[in-house]
């Protein structure tokens, strides 16, 4: 079986992240790079398939230079090899034009199974999964707590606010996973020394064959009009308890719409 | 958020920007090993020391291991963190591939160690234990003993101990008393107490590695008489090997890792196997002393360390009083780091810490140069005569830092609730093993600075001259600093000429640790200044390296020059007087 995972290099979860002046972007420089949290159980979760199952795990990923960090980090937990499209015309995607050029690069290589995260840290629009599947004309099931692969057929716990549904999707299919799915492991001393030498490939958009005019911030369907930072915290409000003071925290409460 | 256990931000400035440790990757030693796989190695080490052995440092010390008679308990966080620890490979840190490790320079494979240490030191002193114990059967063990004993040890499937000190002879293993008697069939019967074991008993792995000196009889008297040998905790076929535990000791400080009173071979004598040849065992256990020091100093700068970020953290955001020029009582308390006092004790610790930081890693690195070096036998001086300040200067410094980050915390730096108190605990116990503060002093006055004729202070003295004409060649500050670096580096030499002139030992050594702490300032010194000429850059961080070695030349140098006056006096003082004064 041959499974892609679709990973993301986002800013370090506790930097405080900042948009760029001159286009409203985000500032990637700003702060450490890490792998996107979810993605981390997304390629867990290949490893383990392929572990049970037999067959080749590669992470896919879409992003600057130092994307290529995370692409070695799911490399020493296990993947066997990469592929990295880096190009600057790729700069300010929207989310339509990132699941265009992944579907593209996934659609050339022919995968039984694609997993990713279910959102990312950074933008949280949690809808490039099901915009690749689209494109790529595949079932999506999407959520999963737990994944089972059963010859041609993939089965999921999709969770839900009351528990979770059973869905089945033929092969090949695209799934996205939540945090409970399972714990990742860490890489180890052999997986990060063996890294290096798996076969990454760094494509440009023109290797991949995409159509630039598709693709960076001028393509882009969505626009940051203006931002602003966020105000400094404001002084506390401080409630003095003269034997009424349960009474003026719940107006308080009740006045921010807490309750 | 950054870490509060210790900076990567300096580590990498250490090895990087001031180190040559790009060229040590760079050669044949280490093939592919490169700057990025190093630094996946540290995020791995970082990720695993906070997830794992940080989660239970606290449990670790106010649940203690428990003896019900027949088996000890440790806390339950102590395997999984051990396992996470094994499977990720920690076990083959710079251990050969042959037996399943991974070469690694020392001086990376100490930087590791301190992520482990500043999380949790109990629980990582079983791993170390391990690691040193199987590095000498690398060293000296036969190759069976080796297959036999070492896979398991990288695996964590057993885990390893130092047998050495016993209730009668601790600083002085020379009148150790456990016996060793040959067996027709080449093994040995092992009997007597030892005393202290850390990791001596629990329930952590499937067997227990102790690396025990014992006499054999006829052996002759003195540290030439001590022998080394394997005597596991089971034997093959699964049964007890007759060691067996009298009792655990409560300790002060890193009370996670169990600490035993263990009887050897009180029934019918415990198997042991021999390490080398018989009466060898003192040097083969002490050719790992260099770095088994420099491992313990880079413990004490790892707690020195993580009580220095947790106090700055804390300092940002505890509110209390006001500006002293401040008139008006209704206008807000400021954050105690705005306090000159609070910015003494942050500077101060700052300066020890990172100072101590600093003195490692060079030291790590010379015990690499050592083998990958143009200059091995000025290596080796070096780093003998570096050895007792790079173990004893953290274990008093770094210290003093985690003092001062429980008085930034004030009264709650002085309750249980918070970490700082149980950090200072830990370290305290790095002045006392591996040979006490007192002991280093000796070897360092006694020994060291004599041998060669004085070659390897002849190394130092080079050394620092160098950075001297360095420092003065780049003019402001550092120039400075040079200066005053010139005339105590001149006052050593003279005073430890002066206390040898007559070779009396006696006089000689009378006041060997104010020699010791007073020529660890010096050294210290010398690597801040070396430090502050590559801390260059614009960034805050450079700023900050400049005014730590600001601070130490003007606030910590000055201080040897009361102690090169009072050894220079020659007074005799505690070698005269009369015990009746007491
Ligand atoms: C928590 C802990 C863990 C330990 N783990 C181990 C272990 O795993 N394996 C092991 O073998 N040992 C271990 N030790 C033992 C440790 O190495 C000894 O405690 C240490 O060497 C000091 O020996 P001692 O306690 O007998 O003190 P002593 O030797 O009695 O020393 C008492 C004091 O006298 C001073 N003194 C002694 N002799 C001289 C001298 N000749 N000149 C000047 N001053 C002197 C010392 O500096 C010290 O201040 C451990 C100890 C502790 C506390
Ligand atoms: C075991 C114990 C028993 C105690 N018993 C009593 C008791 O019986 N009754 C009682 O009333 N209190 C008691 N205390 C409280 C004790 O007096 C306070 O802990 C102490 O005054 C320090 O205050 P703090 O803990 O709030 O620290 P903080 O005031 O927050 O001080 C933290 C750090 O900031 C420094 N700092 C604070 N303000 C300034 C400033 N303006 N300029 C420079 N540096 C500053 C301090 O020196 C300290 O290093 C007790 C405390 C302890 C730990």
């Amino acid at each position: 079986m041959k499974i892609a995972v679709c990973v993301k290099q986002v800013p370090d979860t506790w930097a405080e992240k900042k948009l760029r002046d001159d286009d409203s972007t985000l500032d990637r420089e700003a702060a450490d790079g890490v792998m996107n949290e979810l993605d981390e159980y997304a390629v867990e979760e290949a490893l383990r398939l392929a572990e049970a199952n037999g067959g080749e795990v590669v992470v896919v990923t879409m992003g600057p230079e130092r994307a290529a960090e995370t692409v070695r980090k799911a490399l020493s937990m296990g993947a066997d090899a990469g592929v990295h499209l880096v190009d600057d015309s790729l700069h300010g995607s929207d989310a339509l034009a990132t699941s265009y050029a992944l579907a593209e690069v996934l659609a050339a290589r022919n995968f039984d199974l694609v997993i990713f995260g279910s959102e990312s840290t950074d933008a949280r629009m949690s809808v490039v999964p099901a915009m690749v599947a689209e494109r790529l004309g595949l079932p999506q099931v999407t959520f999963a707590q737990k994944v089972d692969v059963d010859g041609s057929k993939v089965a999921i716990q999709r969770q839900t606010e009351y528990g979770y549904d059973d869905v089945e999707a033929e092969l090949p299919a695209v799934v996205s996973v939540v945090e409970k799915i399972n714990e990742p492991r860490y890489p180890s001393f052999k997986g990060i020394m063996a890294a290096k030498k798996k076969p990454v490939e760094t494509l440009t958009v023109a290797d991949a064959g995409l159509d630039a005019a598709k693709l960076g911030a001028t393509a882009a369907w969505t626009k940051v009009a203006s931002f602003a930072a966020r105000p400094p915290k404001a002084a506390g409000t401080v409630v003095t308890d003269e034997g009424d003071g349960g009474a003026k925290i719940a107006t308080y409460l009740t006045e921010q719409k807490f309750v | 958020m950054p870490s509060l256990l210790l900076s990567r931000r300096d580590v990498e400035f250490l090895l990087y920007e001031w180190l040559p440790t790009q060229k040590l990757l760079g050669s044949d030693a280490y093939g592919d090993l490169d700057r990025e796989t190093v630094d996946d190695l540290l995020d791995l080490a970082e990720r695993l020391a906070t997830d794992k052995f940080a989660n239970h440092n606290h449990r670790n010390d106010v649940e203690e291991p428990t003896f019900d008679g027949n088996t000890v308990t440790v806390n339950e966080a102590v395997a999984p963190a051990l396992a996470a620890y094994y499977e990720a490979g920690f076990g083959g840190l710079s251990m050969s591939a042959e037996v399943g490790g991974i070469e690694m320079p020392s001086v990376i494979s100490q930087v590791i160690g301190m992520w482990f240490s500043a999380a949790n030191v109990a629980t990582s002193g079983y791993s170390f234990l391990t690691r040193a114990n199987a590095n000498l059967l690398m060293a000296y063990g036969t190759p069976e003993q080796i297959e036999r004993w070492v896979p398991p040890m990288i695996e964590g499937r057993y885990l390893g101990t130092m047998c050495l000190s016993e209730p009668q002879a601790g600083s002085s293993l020379s009148d150790i008393t456990t016996r060793a008697e040959l067996q027709p069939d080449g093994t040995y019967r092992i009997r007597g107490n030892k005393m202290w074991i850390s990791g001596g008993d629990h329930d952590l792995s499937d067997n227990i590695v102790h690396l025990v000196l014992a006499r054999v009889p006829g052996a002759p008297a003195g540290v030439k008489g001590i022998s080394l040998f394997i005597v596991p905790k089971k034997r093959d076929d699964g049964s007890s090997n007759d060691v067996s535990l009298a009792g655990l000791n409560h300790k002060m400080g890193q009370r996670g890792l169990t600490n035993c009173l263990l009887n050897f071979g009180e029934n019918d004598g415990s198997v042991g196997y021999l390490v080398g040849e018989e009466n060898n065992g003192l040097a083969y256990m002490f050719h790992m002393m260099n770095e088994a020091r420099i491992g313990v100093g880079s413990a004490a700068v790892a707690q020195g360390y993580a009580g220095y970020l947790h106090a700055l953290d804390y300092a940002k955001t505890r509110p209390q009083g006001r500006p002293v020029g401040a008139k008006d009582p209704n206008a807000p308390m400021v954050p105690i780091i705005e306090h000159a006092d609070v910015r003494r004790m942050l500077l101060a610790s700052k300066a020890y810490v990172e100072g101590g930081l600093a003195l490692e890693l060079y030291c790590g690195l010379l015990v690499d140069e050592l083998e990958s070096g143009d200059d091995p036998e000025s290596t080796n001086l070096l780093l003998e005569i570096l050895t007792p300040i790079a173990k004893s200067w953290p274990s008093q410094w770094c210290l003093a830092a985690n003092d001062h980050a429980i008085q930034v915390y004030g009264g709650y730096g002085y309750t249980r609730e918070y970490p700082v108190e149980q950090m200072w605990r830990d370290n305290r116990l790095n002045a006392i093993h591996e040979g006490t503060h007192g002991i280093q002093a000796l070897d360092l006055l006694g020994r060291k600075v004599t041998m060669n004729s004085g070659a390897a202070l002849s190394v130092l003295a080079q050394r620092m001259q160098a950075t001297i004409e360095r420092a003065k060649g780049a003019g402001g500050s550092p120039a400075m600093h040079a200066e005053a670096l010139t005339s105590r580096l001149k006052r050593m030499l003279e005073v430890t000429a002066a206390l040898w002139a007559d070779r009396n030992v006696e006089s000689a050594l009378a006041d060997a640790t104010t020699y010791l702490e007073a020529v660890g300032h010096v050294v210290v010194a010398w690597l801040w200044l070396d430090v502050e000429l590559a801390a260059t850059g614009d960034e805050d961080f450079y700023a900050g390296k400049r005014l730590a070695a600001e601070y130490f030349f003007t606030r910590e140098l000055p201080k040897v020059d009361s102690m090169f006056d009072v050894l220079a006096a020659q007074d005799n003082l505690y070698v005269n007087l009369d015990e009746a004064v007491f």
